[in-house]
């Protein structure tokens, strides 16, 4: 029983870390109806930064958060110049393409200076303990700082000039430019900060678990069960599909063998699809 | 006029060559970019480094010719879908005289059918699995211990400190690693020791924290697993971080690598089935002794080799040999060299199976157990079984977390 409830406790600290991974893929689409796919790579950048900075200068892995947040938000809107301005508008499968080709170019980068060798950054923070089951300090903090940011990022949205512009960009693009929101500035900055979320949550997770460049793959995947769980365009609701997906992992592994937790989750996506095609947690669309 | 017959005789001269150069060319695919390349990359520098002695040496003497050798090789992308079309491309297009495997048992397999269907000989350093030696194959050769004997070293050292151990194997759902676990399975069994957990994961599993849980509340107290590089690499770190504490634990593939040593605690004291390390010490019918593989290859590469560089170099040493034995390099001939074989090198004994149900397997090498350990304040692998070639004393239990 205890081995159970400490799985779920487990499911819920990994599931936040889920949640914010998933958060800048769901934005970018909420915002722009563009499905970011280099959201893996930009991971996996920023847990090579973190390893980067903590292994060369030396510096406390939570410091190098801030570096990872503009960095990505720079990253990101770089990204939207070369990948994705020219393809707004467009059908929707141009700009899937586009951001998969320079997925493919970072993840070959990133192979040909680093192969896809092993990184590992050690981090002491104290956990705790229930009976034989511990839970690791990083674990924790890296929880709580998900729903930091996540919090933050509904200020962000909800109470800040530039948030409320988002917001209503994605609400209608036409009616936002028709009142004098520069829209094309709008949209480089959701993808910035969209991006800021995937190197932010990368340089988190790399404080979790030993990675290498190809790491992305398997939490971009995360990320679009995620997004489906908590609806297409609500980061916030990321974050609770986030937690749903972990708890979900941590409640079946106990009783059935490991190799069907996927099949479990990816039976669930398929569910969902069709009972709630917009997501359990979703608002009406376009109401990020 | 005239000037024209000068030129075309010049241009004959050029084309024909004073002494005709032999070159036999050897094919491969090799996985340059995908999640096998790290172990992928030290195969190749195996294979590299072998052609650049040889052909210093003045080639493979064989029936009074000397051959220069020529590799042709492919980026498979670490995918089974793409190496059937190169390795066809390799027989049919860069006419190789001779195959060697690419990495992995799930590339091997279907890079054998292929090899097979040409009547290729492939020397196979890369898959361990044993499936592709039982369907009657005629021209593939293991020169590594197969997929059945990973893990006998550890059940034998772990009976012998715990004969009433409680095992947990957990290991990724590839058939290199179901593979092993299923043998290492019967294995425990025959030993008397206690299975209390058997299960396998998808390789794209990212957090181990419930399976690590499910595993203490096994309670088990040794545990064998893992599969190929970052899975293992995150089983251990979770393991440590999560103070499972287990007396024992062998992880496949992942612990062979230098890289291993990132996970600081979290390595110590793990164990690792190795084909080869760098403190083995055979005595070589042929070719070099481990001391100077050793030393040339860390000049050469500037990094120590590891097990997949020395199984590499072997696949052509061996071939060599085969050839020279045979003194042609007519396929046939090679073949029957090969089924002949039987000799020790610097990784080891190595002898072919020649009955038609596991024709090509390896039947003459022998693993080693090797064990994170600190040597000299630094984490290292040493061998600790068979006790006759351990280089250090085996740590049983494993140092607890913190």
């Amino acid at each position: 029983m205890l081995g159970f409830i400490a799985s779920i406790i487990d499911g819920v600290l990994v599931g936040l870390v889920y949640g914010l991974a998933a958060m800048g893929l769901t934005l970018i689409w909420g915002v722009m109806d563009v499905i970011n796919l280099t959201h893996g790579a930009m991971i996996v950048a920023g847990m090579m930064l973190l390893y980067l900075l903590a292994s060369a200068l030396g510096l406390s892995p939570y410091l190098i958060l801030a570096p990872s947040l503009i960095g990505g938000f720079f990253a990101g809107i770089a990204l939207y110049w070369i990948a994705i301005h020219r393809m707004t508008g467009r059908p929707p499968l141009m700009s899937l393409l586009s951001t998969f080709a320079v997925n493919l170019v970072l993840v070959g980068v990133g192979t040909a200076v680093w192969g896809t060798a092993l990184f590992n950054v050690e981090v002491s923070v104290p956990g705790f303990s229930l009976g034989r089951y511990t839970f690791p300090g990083p674990h924790i903090l890296a929880a709580v700082l998900a729903a930091v940011i996540a919090v933050g990022l509904y200020f962000f949205l909800h109470h800040t000039r530039t948030g409320k512009a988002m917001r209503a960009v994605a609400n209608n693009r036409e009616a936002s430019e028709l009142v004098g929101i520069p829209t094309t500035r709008l949209l480089a900055i959701s993808v910035g900060v969209g991006v800021a979320l995937a190197t932010v949550s990368g340089t988190l997770i790399g404080t979790l678990f030993p990675y290498t460049i190809l790491s992305g793959d398997s939490y971009e995947l995360k990320g679009f069960i995620v997004t489906v769980l908590g609806g297409f365009g609500n980061p916030i609701g990321a974050l609770v599909g986030g937690v749903a997906l972990g708890v979900l992992e941590g409640a079946v592994t106990p009783f059935v063998p490991v190799s069907w937790t996927l099949v479990i989750e990816f039976a669930l996506f398929v569910i969902v699809l069709i009972a709630f095609p917009g997501g359990i947690f979703t608002r009406r669309r376009g109401g990020l | 006029m005239k000037r024209l017959y000068l030129l075309a005789a010049a241009a004959a001269l050029i084309a024909t060559p004073a002494f005709a150069q032999n070159t036999i060319t050897i094919g491969f695919t090799d996985s340059v970019t995908g999640p096998l390349n790290v172990d992928s990359l030290g195969q190749t520098r195996g294979y590299e480094f072998w052609r650049d002695e040889v052909n210093a040496a003045g080639g493979i003497k064989a029936g009074g010719k000397s051959y220069k050798v020529k590799f042709v090789s492919y980026d498979d992308e670490s995918v089974g879908g793409r190496v059937q079309q190169l390795y066809t491309r390799l027989i049919n297009q860069d006419k190789a005289n001779f195959l060697f495997s690419p990495y992995s048992s799930g590339l091997t397999a279907p890079a054998a059918v292929i090899s097979e269907q040409y009547g290729k000989i492939m020397i196979d350093s890369g898959g361990a699995e044993e499936k592709p030696f039982e369907q009657g194959n005629k021209y593939l050769f293991m020169v590594i211990t197969s997929a059945t004997h990973y893990l006998s070293g550890a059940i034998e050292a772990l009976k012998e400190k715990d004969p009433h151990a409680k095992l947990a194997m957990v290991y990724s759902d590839d058939p290199f690693s179901k593979d092993v676990l299923a043998a290492a399975a019967q294995q425990a069994k025959a030993a008397g020791l206690d299975v209390v957990l058997d299960e396998s994961y998808s390789p794209s599993t990212t957090d181990f924290g419930p399976v690590v849980n499910k595993i203490i509340s096994s309670n088990a107290d040794a545990f064998l697993g893992g599969g190929h590089y970052s899975d293992g690499a995150t089983l251990a770190r979770q393991m440590h971080d999560q103070k499972a504490n287990m007396k024992w634990m062998s992880i496949l593939v992942a612990p062979a690598d230098d890289k291993f040593a990132e996970l600081g605690p979290a390595a110590l004291g793990v164990t690792v089935p190795s084909q080869w390390e760098v403190q083995v010490s055979y005595k070589p019918q042929f070719g070099p002794t481990t001391a100077q593989f050793v030393k040339a290859y860390e000049a050469k590469f500037h990094a120590p080799p590891d097990y997949h560089a020395a199984s590499g170099y072997t696949d052509g040493m061996i071939l060599q040999h085969a050839i020279e034995q045979a003194g042609s390099v007519d396929p046939e001939k090679v073949t029957a060299a090969l089924n002949a074989i039987d000799v020790t090198t610097f990784f080891g004994r190595i002898k072919f199976a020649t009955d038609p149900g596991h024709h090509g397997l390896q039947v003459g090498h022998k693993m080693v157990l090797a064990q994170w350990q600190m040597i000299n304040g630094k984490l290292g692998r040493q061998v600790v079984w068979p006790t006759e070639a351990q280089s250090a004393n085996l740590l049983y239990p494993m140092p607890a977390s913190k």
